[in-house]
């Protein structure tokens, strides 16, 4: 249970080793934790994270195998991490950035994509919500982009994703008001993670911390979209308004 | 076409505890009658089953994420029965209802909080005290039979003497043994509807807490307010007892037990945030200390005036604003009384200053084993959620609460550790192996049964 002061017992991690979930979790207040469950593919970087995270002094770090993409096992898979207890926040933190030169020449690589950002978001945010629902109380908080509030010519298959996954979300939390369960849209721009190692970063780039800080601010205040860095929210704003002709020319 | 899963079910509501803090949804339904809180029970989803009384909990005591939510409102039937001085009454009546019956009829309840917007049975589940616990005990002492649906649906009578396990653990078991539906207990016969009060200034905590322990005991009701903003730790003692009919004024001797409690006004719900602050509250405090007088004697005062000062306001906890309060208050032996004084200037010290802070003598503990009462000193301080350092500053406090024995008020509690819970109420276990017994499935849940691992 989430106490009087916002001190969360139980979370669960939806894509376990994302830097920008593992960074939230350690910012979220420590004293009540005792139970984050890491749910990714089983991989070195998933059991390095738990061992991380158990060494940064967090309580009752666990993994549990979880892909994306196999939407057929995520019903077995959240509901067993459910059934163990009330979670009171869920990172649902999964993704993949791609490359879009190589996924406008193999449209399979698009798909994958789509499948992981999209599909495999709606799959386990449905099921997530069922159960924050039935529990009465918790917060689901999605990774979504700046990416995704307007199509650019530079990414727009994982802006495409983003944007999917934006809506989704947003009707999602609507659709849950008043249940007691509610959802967080979380809108990065550029972060610096092993995901855009290599890339150029661009203004406002930000740290794994500094979206986790605003995460934990947004969870506290209980706000419903928040930007990372905050001002990116004005940035876009103007973005969305510039005409498409003059958009598509930008160097962005 | 299917109906959405996500959408709300029929009769859900969001519940909060009083401090407005963290709230869950539940399913609210009003049984009538003892068959219906037993169908209730035996329907129970995989949430369970949690009564709720009027919501004055300031945690997450009488609320339970998705679970089915019972108000027995509508059990709220009164039997007086002026030959044994008792009354047997549906679980759901509140002491508001309630004196509005007794005191015409020239009685008071045993045990009444400050405020009157309580049902017996929170009440009971709470096992709350009042002003005159060093004298009298706390509600569930005066309780000699309860009636109760428990985990298997059954319908059980409990009183002290054949049932003293279930009872005791019932007392004080906030809700988790089973549905209280009636209850019996003795009431205090009066004369008069009006309370003769003494009232002191005291300069500061020293001279606060030495009058309490020379003068206590000669009063049946006491209670002290701190001003928790001045460093003094000054207060004003209030100390009374149920005035006869003889010391009453001739103007009002012809009706001697009238009694006419109302709410003055009620907060309005758009309260301006951040109302209650360090420059409010400096206000505040030396405005009430001032108001008081130096020292009095025999001022004859209503019922409402000396017991339930905040119900004159209703839904006062709205002047903390949308971001909620809690209440920190703990018990501790006589020999950590200086744990008075170190929490009000620690908690000074990181801004969290409060309109309420009362402090009491505590009396003889009773059996029950989740029964906050023992006996020495315990201090309720309301604080808003927001002020920063709050929860480190309360968990180290709880710290030096747990080292000399004390223990919180689970009905205030809405923050503690499971670890703290369990070191601070030593007979948990033993309460623990009664309530199985008493409900095998664990139907009877709260959020802070969660919480706290209960």
């Amino acid at each position: 249970m989430m106490d009087a002061l916002g001190e969360p017992q139980a979370v669960l991690v939806l894509g376990g080793s994302s830097e920008i979930a593992l960074a939230t979790v350690r910012a979220l207040p420590q004293a009540r934790l005792r139970r984050v469950v890491l749910a990714g593919r089983p991989s070195p970087a998933l059991d390095e994270a738990v061992a991380a995270l158990t060494a940064a002094g967090v309580g009752g770090v666990e993994s549990v195998a979880f892909d994306a993409r196999d939407t057929a096992s995520h019903d077995s898979v959240i509901n067993g991490v459910f059934d163990a207890g009330d979670i009171d926040v869920v990172l649902l933190a999964f993704g993949v950035l791609g490359d879009q030169a190589e996924a406008e020449a193999n449209p399979d690589e698009a798909v994958e994509m789509a499948t992981v950002n999209y599909t495999g978001a709606v799959s386990a945010g449905l099921r997530v919500a069922a159960r924050l629902r039935g529990q009465g109380h918790g917060t689901l908080v999605v990774l979504s982009s700046v990416a995704g509030d307007r199509a650019r010519r530079s990414n727009f298959i994982y802006g495409s994703t983003k944007a999917g996954l934006d809506a989704f979300a947003q009707g999602l939390g609507d659709a849950l008001h008043g249940s007691g369960a509610r959802v967080l849209v979380v809108r990065p721009g550029f972060v610096r993670t092993r995901m855009t190692t290599g890339l150029p970063e661009a203004p406002m780039t930000v740290d794994p911390d500094d979206v986790a800080g605003i995460i934990v601010g947004a969870l506290r205040k209980g706000r419903e979209t928040v930007y990372a860095p905050g001002p990116l929210r004005l940035v876009m704003t103007g973005l969305k308004a510039v005409p498409r002709p003059l958009f598509r020319k930008l160097p962005i | 076409m299917t109906a959405s899963p996500l959408a709300p079910s029929p009769g859900e509501e969001l519940l909060f505890g009083w401090g407005h803090t963290a709230p869950s949804a539940a399913v609210v339904t009003h049984p009538v009658s003892v068959a219906e809180v037993q169908r209730a029970v035996a329907e129970a989803g995989p949430r369970g089953v949690l009564a709720r009384g009027l919501g004055r909990s300031y945690g997450d005591a009488a609320q339970s994420g998705g679970a089915t939510v019972l108000r027995l409102d509508g059990m709220n039937r009164v039997h007086l029965d002026p030959q044994h001085h008792e009354v047997t009454v549906g679980a759901g009546v509140s002491l508001d209802d309630l004196l509005r019956i007794v005191v015409p009829a020239g009685y008071f309840v045993p045990v009444t909080p400050g405020t009157r917007m309580i049902t017996v049975g929170g009440a009971i589940s709470a096992d709350v005290h009042g002003k005159n616990h060093h004298v009298e005990g706390t509600f569930g002492s005066h309780v000699s039979r309860m009636v109760l649906v428990d985990g298997t649906g059954q319908q059980r009578v409990l009183d002290q003497q054949s049932t003293p396990d279930e009872f005791w653990a019932t007392v004080g078991g906030m809700g988790l043994t089973g549905v209280i539906v009636e209850a019996t207990f003795d009431l205090i016969p009066i004369t008069s509807s009006l309370i003769s009060v003494d009232t002191d200034r005291t300069v500061d905590l020293d001279d606060l807490m030495n009058r309490m322990i020379e003068g206590d005991d000669s009063y049946r009701y006491s209670v002290a307010w701190v001003d928790s903003v001045h460093p003094s730790g000054r207060g004003v003692l209030t100390r009374g007892d149920h005035a006869p009919a003889g010391w009453l004024p001739e103007k009002v001797r012809s009706e001697p037990l009238a009694y006419g409690a109302k709410a003055l006004a009620t907060v309005p719900p758009v309260f301006p945030s951040g109302l209650v602050n360090p420059l409010t509250m400096r206000l505040f405090n030396e405005a009430w200390f001032r108001k008081a007088p130096k020292s009095k004697r025999g001022e004859l005062q209503s019922i409402a005036t000396f017991f339930h000062p905040l119900d004159i306001a209703h839904e006062w906890n709205r002047g903390y604003g949308p971001a909620g309060f809690l209440q920190y208050q703990f018990a501790v032996p006589d020999s950590a009384g200086h744990l008075v004084g170190e929490t009000l200037g620690r908690l000074r010290a990181i801004g969290a200053v409060s309109p309420v802070t009362v402090l009491k003598r505590f009396g003889a503990a009773n059996p029950g084993p989740l029964s906050f009462p023992q006996p020495g000193w315990t201090l309720a301080i309301d604080v808003p959620t927001g002020v920063d350092g709050l929860a480190a500053t309360l968990d180290s406090l709880d710290e030096e609460v747990l080292a000399v024995g004390g223990r919180l008020y689970l009905a205030k509690d809405s923050r503690m550790s499971p670890q703290m819970m369990a070191a601070s109420y030593p007979r948990l276990a033993e309460w623990q192996r009664v309530r199985d017994a008493m409900d095998p499935k664990h139907v009877f849940t709260s959020d802070l049964a969660r919480r706290l691992s209960l």
